[in-house]
């Protein structure tokens, strides 16, 4: 940004915010410094109004609550102003303990939107007094949001309530299939990133991993298209899409093997044949299923027996793959 | 507008409300480190802020700063005396990283993540109603990490009982703490570790048991943290490769792992072989095998002959 366009808008921030009357866009052109002046020409006066509602958009998204009115019934023109409450940040103090909370808190975000944002949030509570110590005494780097290309797009969309539109490709699908969503919300459930919504193609709730959606995402249409639910809990609709029923396996596992099912295992004691009986609960039969097949003649399958047929059919594939 | 001019616009409404809260007058090398800019941007940013002021910009209109040798110090403020309020993406990222800690208790102290919940909420108004569109559920063994974070804080070395999954083996070992990453919702811990004698990773819901020694943390020279945009593991360009042919089924493991050479097959259809590089025989057999047959080993050839040799041991057992 040029630095006559930086001090033109904090310019017309000083004006507007030093005001309780409207003022018009004439007379901020020839208060304010750095505006096109009225020299008699048109053009002169188109260049002034392109770049005063230029200024005013900018304002505004960077999130300056302005104003419009007349400030009495005799004006001709429409004003501007900046309330004053409604522009400055409330009074806010924190503890050391709460600001070390705040400053943690900022560092966990990395994508361009929220790692932006917090940075953002971290200069203004500096700039109302608080004492935020951004680095740390910790040396952390955390990544809540990191590496999802698609993170930006739908947190955007699910903000602003607007439509999406996207290619998703589950990994064992050569081509993706476009998806039509009003995305309700993303989620960090157990590490991995889920857009929820309600899917206009299938007429229902659907949930989808960030990871799988491939090209661009893209918003469409108006903002505040739609309504999520009142009583919306994201992470339970993925818990629920995603989450199955748990099982309980018994295991027979030679003696010093298997340190890894062990961890997560209670033991029910030694099996006649010198193995170790094995209890384990787990909510994804099949990759546990995998994890068993792995360990070869070490870890033999007691119940249930769809686990015990799953192991099998990957061992007789394995089998004969050399 | 592009996110650089937000920064700087940002910035250059907040300086002056950031030296009005500190009316003894800050050092420009620190207000440049707590707006995290250098000190050149720092005095243009102040040079701008100098020359604006009220519509008219008499005397008494205009910002007025003083400097005192390496100080800054505001006289007058033209009226900007409080920052902007929150932006809806700067409450949204605040309050969900604060429920976020709530759930991380080991991190920060729970009672204070609450109370700072409850004032920056407050604070920000109505745009926390919006912090709904995104949330983060994290599974955490909060004692570890609360000990490791103690180790990290107090510059002391741990001792750790750690299970190595590629090895399918407990370990215990002393390491140097460097510091602590969140990476796809796992906890690792980066630290020199003296066994290995190398800087390593230890994810940390692996590790069973861990003690904060009296001795302090000394990473050597040597010991530098790994950049992370090339992924956790990187593998040496000097191990030795496996090749793999993995079905359509198995055709994430050429996301998930750091693979070379990935080429589209026909055999099997809608297949790929990819190459893995992996100084350790026993990863690569585990993987292989865990696929189930969804994936086959081109090479080495004793590999393939091993995990099957396996299968069919396994295989035997079930038939008695």
């Amino acid at each position: 940004m040029s630095a006559k366009r930086a001090e033109r808008l904090v310019n017309l921030v000083f004006a507007l915010l030093g005001t309780r009357q409207f003022v018009t866009a004439e007379r901020i052109r020839s208060t304010v410094p750095g505006y096109e002046q009225a020299d008699g020409t048109e053009r002169a006066d188109e260049a002034f109004k392109r770049m005063f509602e230029r200024d005013k958009t900018d304002l505004r998204e960077l999130g300056v609550p302005l104003e419009t009115g007349r400030t009495s019934m005799f004006d001709t023109d429409d004003g501007y102003r900046i309330a004053r409450s409604a522009y400055e940040l409330p009074e806010i103090t924190l503890t050391g303990d709460e600001a070390a909370a705040v400053g943690l808190a900022l560092r966990l975000w990395q994508s361009a939107q929220l790692g932006g944002a917090a940075q953002g949030a971290l200069v203004k509570l500096r700039a109302a007094g608080v004492d935020v110590d951004g680095a740390g005494a910790l040396p952390l780097q955390p990544r809540l949001d990191g590496g999802e290309p698609a993170f930006d797009a739908c947190y955007t969309a699910a903000r602003d309530r607007r439509l999406l539109t996207f290619t998703y490709t589950r990994p064992d699908e050569d081509t993706g299939v476009r998806r039509r969503v009003h995305p309700w919300g993303v989620v960090s459930w157990h590490g991995r990133w889920y857009l929820v919504g309600h899917d206009l193609d299938r007429d229902g709730t659907r949930v989808f991993r960030l990871s799988r959606v491939t090209g661009t995402a893209r918003a469409a249409g108006p903002s505040d298209a739609f309504t999520p639910p009142d009583d919306l809990d994201l992470a339970a609709v993925v818990a629920r899409q995603v989450g199955r029923p748990e099982h309980v396996a018994v295991l027979l596992v030679r003696p010093g093997t298997a340190v890894g099912l062990r961890r997560r295992a209670a033991d029910l004691g030694p099996a006649p044949d010198g193995d170790d009986r094995l209890e384990l609960r787990t909510t994804e039969l099949w990759a546990l299923a995998d994890e068993i097949a792995a360990h070869g003649p070490d870890v033999l399958v007691e119940s249930p027996p769809e686990l015990r047929s799953a192991v099998v059919e990957r061992l007789t594939r394995l089998a004969a793959s050399a | 507008m592009s996110a650089p001019t937000t920064d700087r616009m940002t910035r250059l409404l907040a300086l002056l409300p950031y030296l009005e809260a500190r009316p003894g007058g800050v050092l420009l090398a620190d207000a440049a480190r707590d707006f995290a800019i250098t000190e050149a941007q720092l005095q243009k940013d102040l040079e701008l802020l100098w020359v604006c002021g009220l519509p008219g910009h008499g005397p008494g209109d205009l910002v007025d700063l003083s400097f005192e040798g390496d100080r800054v110090r505001v006289t007058d403020t033209a009226g900007l005396v409080r920052p902007l309020r929150l932006a809806t993406d700067e409450a949204v990222a605040l309050v969900v990283a604060l429920r976020a800690l709530l759930e991380l208790p080991g991190l920060a102290e729970t009672d204070a993540v609450s109370r700072a919940l409850v004032k920056v909420s407050a604070a920000a108004g109505e745009p926390v109603d919006l912090a709904g569109a995104v949330t983060v559920s994290i599974d955490a063994r909060e004692q570890t990490l609360a000990v490791v974070r103690q180790a990290l804080q107090a510059h002391r070395a741990l001792h750790l009982h750690y299970y190595v999954p590629s090895r399918d083996q407990r370990t215990e070992r002393t390491v140097d703490p460097m510091r602590l990453l969140l990476v796809d919702g796992h906890w690792y811990l980066e630290a020199w570790c003296r066994l290995a004698v190398g800087t390593r990773l230890f994810r940390l819901d692996r590790v069973d048991d861990v003690a904060v020694l009296d001795e302090p943390s000394a990473p050597p020279e040597q010991a530098q943290p790994r950049d992370l945009d090339d992924g956790l593991y990187q593998p040496g360009a000097d191990q030795p490769l496996v090749r793999l042919r993995l079905d359509r089924s198995a055709r994430w493991v050429a996301d998930y792992f750091p693979v070379e050479e990935v080429v589209a097959v026909d055999d099997p259809p809608g297949g790929l072989a990819v190459s893995v590089r992996t100084a350790d025989p026993a990863w690569a057999r585990r993987l292989v095998a865990s696929l189930g047959g969804a994936a086959r080993v081109d090479d080495p050839p004793e590999l393939a002959d091993e995990i099957a040799a396996d299968a069919r041991a396994a295989l035997l057992r079930y038939s008695d």
